[in-house]
């Protein structure tokens, strides 16, 4: 492999793993308050898409605008999905909310079948994004570039609102302890609700980005990278947002290296993931950067 | 101040409390004492929403409990050291407090308040960026305790505050507790340690298996033949 070549790998590598990482994030805030694997994350990241798609294509607004809305857009689906499907279900056994999460999961996907039909459409290219740039002898996307920037923006962003806002100290506390949140003060609902609204406002920042790198979007284009994210979330230890970032990365950049290195198991790139699942249930259940909080008495 | 008239609750078909009465009365502390599964949780805990009672009036300062949320309580005045302490144990010290505060925007009322918890437990000033998980049993009590007395209450509720604790941190805690009512703040102390609770309430209720069986002064119950034999641990000859 020339050096072009691995700077070229190492660069899709940081990109993808920037996409991975943004809706891993989703994953590990939601299970971190409500100890639940939401199974639809992966639709909203597909729907995001698809506002963005409309916007652009249909409605023909200008793109920043579409991005904005598309955005608020999805925050809005996740905090319904919250409201609807799991709110009434949060004293329920956990198993009632996980499989009410798998149904939303398949109703968003089947809902978008019947509304945009499952052929495949072409995500508008904005030349602004996906232009090509010269980089010594090799030519790269401008996404290349943008992807780790705006991820990197936005999870700084994170961080200083989880640490240092009221709101943020409010879903750092009803992760630990609903009731004693209550007892604080604390409107449980509405933390939760905003939870989710940054989870999905994420992963649609991540679905315009990856329509914009990969430009076909399809119903079911949720389910691969919905998968693998939530798979991110575990490696990196679930429940931590870090640790879906690194979890993020170490896929992204895995998968990318894999394919580059061993050519010939490109058709098992998917599998990489799961592989890699499996490793750390076995190894490190706890994840990366999870560890079991004991309890002092 | 707060008044709780015939409470039933009811796990499942076990009724836990069968009609208790009993009556806080403004600047006073007043304690529940009881054996391990008397009630006295849940007694708290419907007090705060937490549990829901199956029949009953909790009323304070004549508005009734019942239908107002949990997260509004502290809005009212009322605040609850909850059982086993509950502290954030993912959150730092200053975080913790800060919580306690959470409903409140009076940022340099807080700021006095906070200066006082920390003149009441200096301990938890030298603790102040450490992650309340990291503290011993007595200071995360402690902290339970500031932490509630940064809503700024005027009914503070303790469960069991002395729990596991060894005695010279007893001996602390309920220094404090004298403490923070001599500061104008009703008490109503849930507690096993009868001796140590009645010793400073003016007022007692002892309860048994979801009922209240006796209640009078502090010092009337202390000197009770069957409270000295049930809960003293003296005998009565
Ligand atoms: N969540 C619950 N579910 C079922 N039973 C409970 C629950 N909480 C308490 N109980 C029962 O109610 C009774 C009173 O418990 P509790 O109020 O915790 O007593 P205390 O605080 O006086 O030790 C006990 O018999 C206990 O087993
Ligand atoms: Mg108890």
């Amino acid at each position: 492999m020339t050096f072009d070549m691995l700077l070229q790998h190492m660069l899709n590598g940081v990109s993808l793993g920037s996409l991975y990482a943004l809706i891993a994030i989703g994953y590990t805030m939601v299970y971190g308050i409500l100890r639940l694997i939401n199974f639809a994350h992966g639709e909203i990241f597909m729907m995001s898409t698809y506002f963005a798609f409309f916007g652009i294509a249909t409605f023909k607004m200008p793109w920043y605008v579409v991005f904005v809305l598309a955005i608020l857009l999805t925050g809005a689906l996740g905090m319904t999905a919250e409201r609807v499907a799991y709110r009434p279900l949060r004293d329920a056994p956990k198993i009632s909310i996980l499989i009410s999460a798998i149904g939303v999961s398949y109703f968003i996907q089947n809902l978008s079948i019947v509304l945009f039909s499952g052929r495949p459409k072409a995500f508008p290219q904005i030349e602004l994004f996906t232009g090509m740039l010269k980089m010594g002898n090799i030519y790269v996307q401008r996404l290349t570039f943008i992807i780790p920037v705006v991820t990197a923006v936005l999870l700084a962003a994170l961080i200083y609102l989880i640490s240092h806002t009221k709101n943020g100290i409010a879903m750092r506390a009803v992760a630990k302890d609903h009731e004693t949140a209550k007892l604080m003060g604390i409107d449980v609902n509405k933390t939760i609700a905003l939870t989710f609204g940054i989870g999905s406002m994420l992963a649609a920042v991540g679905g315009i980005m990856w329509g914009l790198k990969f430009p076909q979007i399809a119903p079911a284009m949720g389910i691969m990278p919905g998968l693998k994210c939530f798979i991110a979330a575990v490696l990196g230890g679930i429940g931590s947002i870090s640790g879906a970032v690194i979890g993020g990365f170490v896929l992204g950049l895995g998968e990318i290296m894999l394919v580059a290195s061993l050519p010939d198991l490109t058709g098992y790139r998917d599998a990489f993931a799961f592989v890699l699942l499996i490793l750390i249930l076995l190894f490190k259940p706890t994840g990366i950067m999870g560890e079991k909080i004991s309890e002092k008495v | 101040m707060l008044k709780i008239k015939d409470l039933i609750v009811a796990y499942g078909g076990i009724e836990a409390l069968k009609g208790i009465s009993l009556e806080v009365e403004e600047g006073k502390i007043v304690t529940l004492v009881g054996a391990n599964g008397a009630g006295k949780s849940t007694t708290l805990r419907s007090i705060v929403g937490l549990t829901k009672p199956k029949g009953g009036a909790i009323e304070f300062e004549g508005k009734n409990l019942l239908t107002v949320p949990t997260k509004d309580l502290v809005r009212l005045g009322i605040t609850l050291v909850p059982e086993g302490r509950r502290v954030f144990a993912n959150l730092t010290v200053l975080e913790n407090l800060k919580l306690g505060a959470f409903y409140r925007n009076d940022e340099k009322e807080i700021k006095r308040d906070m200066e006082w918890v920390y003149e009441l437990f200096p301990r938890l000033k030298e603790r102040t960026w450490q992650t309340a998980g990291t503290l011993s049993g007595g200071e995360q009590q402690m902290l339970a305790v500031g932490r509630a007395l940064m809503s700024k209450p005027r009914l503070l509720m303790m469960d069991e505050p002395s729990l596991g604790l060894a005695p010279l941190i007893v001996r602390e805690i309920f220094e404090i507790i004298k403490e923070i009512h001599r500061q104008g703040v009703t008490i109503l102390l849930i507690e096993q340690n009868a001796n140590a609770a009645l010793h400073i309430a003016d007022k007692g209720y002892v309860m048994e298996t979801g009922r209240i069986i006796l209640d009078g002064t502090g010092k009337e119950l202390l000197t009770n033949d069957e409270v000295k034999k049930a809960y003293l641990g003296e005998s009565v000859h």
